[in-house]
């Protein structure tokens, strides 16, 4: 209920939108990073790929839960599963495919 | 669908946000976040065929020889930008302020056909300048279509929101104008997400490689 | 000139072949029939407010029935001229590109357009009503996704008389199904037909996904719901999950032979393993779409007919979540033998065993419902019991292929084509007979015959027993799919002559079963009640046809079963008698979902021929379609009080 009343008060639009800004500057610094590790560092190039690929995942997860408002709704519960069970199936199909035509890469 | 049907998840609507507040647009969101969903399995088997192809390149331009970091970096800031200012637009919503909304979502599409505009410079000089079109190579392929399925969705994300703004001006803000307004957050906001992975998976992975 | 035009026409028409003669006269003829009918009756009115422009589920639900129905039809005739030629050796009834053509449409029409609009037909029939709502969430998307069956079903259809079929399999691998190797139009067809009535089923995926969870009748937890609702639920997770998939294949495949990008090619470093690959990854979720949605069936049929609750309730629903996530990682399994490495067979063989599993524990819930139920032996309860021992025959053989080294044996051979075949019609084809008779006074408000239809129904599964059963060992000695003809002289030919005995005897058992649909529409015990089975579900509950609205008051549900409930005497699902009646909210018909489904025709049908002026004008047609339905606003209306206590009083259930 408190995201409820958290809406609330978004809606009667108290105060600076400081998700917002915070969302955007954590991408910002995050897209960055990422550049910086890819072309500034010379590290190996699995652990440059696992390094990024997570920076990726985490700043999805910012959109996700800062801009998206995932959580909101009358059951929230069913669109975060419904989004779990299209990640499963992302993951299936990209790890699948790559590990599947491994030899092909 | 309607009053009588709404039922077991009779929770206190009229203490959430306008959008939510008839069953319709509750039934509506919900869906959406679905198709979202959907969208994700449609994207990641697109990222699949790309990474697969990424390395049959024919003895055609490679990433690394295609790829330049500046009009990357600049399509990248600016669809950020666009996600930030999306986002505002949504608080404007929940402030039912219907100037701030109509503002901020009129900088989110500009900021979009900019991007857009970026993009299609893209494609042109590989495919014109560099000699290297979608036909070129099976990563080529993968890297138009990719991309390309991307920017379509971004482009018909500015012409939805077109048509939102034009029933926002013409109704204000209502149950169901609020709830499209909302919606149409939600997708840029998810073709966001696509581009970070874009970013990622192709641009830098592809300077890496 | 005219030499020009000669030249066009006899490109863009098939020619050559009798057959085909034939079937442009008759289609020809039946559409002249279909138009001066309706002329003569002056029917064009009704059939455009009645049936084209409806957003009633029900009559959606009709409409996939019977386009499904025709559509099998059609897919039947291909399976008795395959049979035809292979009866013996050395047959010339068929040349090989014409076996080749039979055999993909064949395949595809079964799955794509007879199976999922069957089972589509059956769930906008039966899962609204079982869940004591109006309509579903998206009544006008559910519209959409009809007529872009229908009209993707048209245009796969249409290539059999214009510009030629498909020959590529089903499963239309690469790189044969390529530009390079089978230019012209079938291909193209394929992959337009297909790709537009599977935007269709996404669509009907979300929707009763979000109607399911969204709009139960009040006290209908979702362990309160029937089982074949929970099986549509599960269903729709998958079909929203899998088809993505598939529509970027098809849309890769359409982009490579189209604008020659080189993505399944064998040229510029396409990878044709990656079809498979892709098209699997939906292939096999698909297997599970036109699975599970029987299972519901059955499970509602044997508990009606058993006179028992269902056995093992909780564990029918965990075993369908077990399949829902097991289900998209054992797509590997359809290609063991294309060289990938060890690991990799291993764990799809590994998955693909253990969703053998909750399908396993499914089939002994059914038998426990069974035991010691006061079993009636109805129509829909034949084709249920006479699922369980043939479906469980191609499940063992399923788990037989499912081991990699001894796949390298039996792939391709009829062995599989026989398993296959022992679940998609001894599980999805009994099914939907089975939901047909039963939910048949639903839809219509009377009865198929039960005479008729037991006839109809042992004709047909003892033929179908004498075409697959000795399939199994005709693929052990060798024969492989896919070949339009064998010499003599390796043994097959007894077996042959069987299988083609067995093919015709269900051809008879379909027609009688058609039969039986004209007799009963004529002389069929009417449904007065709206419960002729003693069902346990709140389908009964309302008239038979049920009124536009279902339900005049919404019941309350408070445990399952709960129309049994109501009819001994307890509570739940009796609508709460002092509730009044209120005017009801519904929505408006609508004709934008079939002329925008026809501007997708006119799009995809530019796309096969590459004629992009036809192409691009269709579809900026779609697109103006979407916008103007976005501007419309008033599309609900209400029924009256008054009206509803006309319709209530009118089938005796005004109180």
């Amino acid at each position: 209920m408190d995201e409820n009343q958290k809406q609330m008060s978004e809606r009667m639009g108290a105060g600076f939108p400081w998700k917002q800004v915070i969302g955007l500057l954590l991408s910002l610094a995050l897209t960055f990073l990422a550049l910086w590790i890819a072309v500034g560092l010379s590290l190996p190039v699995p652990v440059t790929l696992t390094i990024i690929v997570g920076l990726a995942i985490f700043q999805a997860f910012i959109q996700l839960f800062l801009f998206m408002h995932v959580t909101e709704g009358t059951e929230p519960v069913h669109q975060l599963i419904g989004i779990l069970f299209g990640i499963y199936v992302a993951f299936a199909i990209v790890g699948g495919t790559l590990w599947i035509l491994a030899y092909a890469l | 669908m309607t009053n009588a049907t709404l039922s077991l998840h009779e929770k206190d609507q009229s203490k959430m946000p306008l959008e939510y507040t008839t069953e319709e647009g509750d039934l509506r969101i919900f869906g959406f976040w679905i198709f979202l969903a959907a969208e994700l399995v449609l994207f990641g088997t697109l990222f699949g065929t790309y990474l697969v192809l990424q390395s049959h390149t024919a003895g055609g331009p490679t990433a690394k020889d295609l790829f330049e970091i500046g009009p990357v970096m600049a399509e990248t800031i600016i669809l950020l930008m666009s996600s930030f200012t999306c986002g505002l637009s949504t608080i404007e919503l929940r402030r039912h302020n219907k100037k701030g909304l109509i503002g901020w979502m009129s900088v989110t599409i500009l900021l979009g056909l900019v991007f857009i505009g970026l993009e299609a410079n893209e494609f042109y000089t590989y495919a014109v300048h560099e000699g290297a079109p979608l036909s070129r190579s099976a990563f080529l392929s993968g890297f138009f279509v990719l991309l390309g399925t991307h920017g379509a969705h971004v482009s018909l994300g500015i012409v939805w929101i077109i048509g939102i703004l034009l029933q926002l001006g013409k109704r204000g803000i209502t149950p169901v104008t609020a709830r499209k307004a909302f919606m149409a957050g939600l997708y840029w906001h998810f073709l966001d997400v696509v581009w970070i992975f874009i970013f990622t998976a192709v641009y830098l992975t592809g300077l890496v490689i | 000139m005219i030499d020009s035009i000669k030249s066009f026409m006899g490109w863009f028409f098939v020619t050559g072949d009798p057959m085909i003669y034939g079937a442009d006269a008759s289609i020809a003829l039946a559409s002249i029939g279909i138009v001066a009918v309706l002329t003569y009756f002056k029917k064009w009115k009704w059939l455009w407010e009645e049936w084209l422009t409806s957003v009633d589920h029900k009559k959606i639900g009709i409409m996939y029935i019977i386009a499904a129905l025709l559509m099998l039809f059609r897919g039947g005739v291909d399976a008795l001229m395959m049979r035809t030629q292979l009866t013996l050796p050395n047959m010339h009834f068929l040349d090989a590109e014409h076996y080749n053509q039979v055999f993909t449409t064949h395949g595809t029409i079964m799955i794509i357009f007879v199976a999922m609009p069957f089972i589509f037909g059956l769930m906008n029939i039966a899962v609204p009503l079982q869940i004591g709502a109006r309509d579903v969430a998206y009544p006008f998307l559910n519209a959409l996704s009809f007529w872009l069956f229908f009209v993707g079903a048209m245009l796969f259809n249409l290539s059999f008389v214009i510009g030629g079929s498909p020959d590529a399999g089903w499963s239309s691998y690469a790189p044969y199904a390529g530009a390079e190797m089978n230019p012209g139009v079938g291909q193209n067809y394929y992959l337009l037909g297909v790709q537009i009535s599977g935007i269709g089923s996404l669509a009907t995926g979300i929707n009763f996904l979000v109607t399911i969870l969204k709009m139960r009748a009040p006290g209908m937890t979702l362990f309160k719901m029937p089982m074949f609702t929970w099986s549509i639920l599960i269903t729709s997770v998958i079909v929203v999950f899998a088809f993505p998939a598939f529509t970027v294949a098809l849309a890769l495949m359409t982009i490579d032979r189209l604008f020659g990008a080189h993505f399944f090619t064998i040229a510029a470093g396409g990878s044709p393993m990656l079809w498979a690959n892709l098209f699997w990854f939906w292939g096999h979720p698909e297997v599970y779409i036109v699975l599970l949605p029987v299972f519901g069936i059955f499970s509602e049929v044997i508990a009606t007919f058993a006179h028992k609750t269902l056995f093992g309730y909780a564990v029918m629903v965990w075993s369908m979540v077990a399949i829902s996530l097991l289900s998209f990682i054992t797509w590997l399994h359809h290609f063991f033998t294309m060289g990938n490495t060890a690991p990799v067979n291993a764990f799809f063989s590994i998955s693909t065993m253990l969703i053998a599993i909750p399908t396993g524990v499914k089939i002994f819930n059914w038998l426990f419902t069974l035991n010691k139920g006061r079993i009636q032996f109805t129509t829909p309860m034949l084709w249920a019991l006479a699922f369980i021992p043939n479906f469980t025959i191609g499940g063992v053989t399923g788990v037989m292929l499912a081991m990699a080294p001894a796949d390298y044996q039996y792939h391709n051979s009829y062995f599989l084509v026989a398993h296959f075949h022992s679940t998609l019609i001894a599980g999805t084809v009994f099914g939907i007979f089975c939901g047909l008779h039963y939910w048949w006074p639903k839809m219509f408000g009377y009865l198929l015959d039960e005479t008729k239809g037991k006839w109809s129904f042992w004709i047909f599964m003892i033929s179908f027993n004498i075409c697959f059963m000795p399939m199994y060992f005709l693929g052990l000695m060798g024969m492989t799919r896919r070949m339009y003809t064998y010499p003599a002289g390796l043994g097959w030919t007894p077996i042959n002559v069987v299988m083609t005995i067995g093919a015709f005897g269900m051809g008879a058992g379909f027609i009688l079963m058609a039969y039986n649909i004209i007799w009963s529409a004529m002389h069929g015990k009417k449904d007065a009640t709206g419960d002729p089975w003693n069902g346990r579900t709140l389908e009964w509950a309302t008239a038979s046809p049920a009124a536009e609205y279902n339900f005049a008051r919404i019941p309350h549900v408070s445990e399952r079963d709960p129309f049994i409930a109501a009819k001994e005497g307890r509570k739940s699902g009796n609508a709460a008698s002092v509730q009044r009646y209120a005017p009801i909210h519904m929505p408006n018909n609508t004709g934008i979902p079939v002329i925008m489904a026809l501007l997708m025709f006119v799009a995809g049908f530019g796309c096969v021929f590459e004629w992009y002026w036809m192409a691009i004008p269709g579809a900026i047609g779609v697109i103006a379609c979407m916008i103007a339905r976005s501007f419309v606003y008033n599309d609900h209306y209400y029924i009256s009080v008054e009206e509803i206590k006309r319709t209530e009083s009118a089938t005796g259930r005004l109180s």
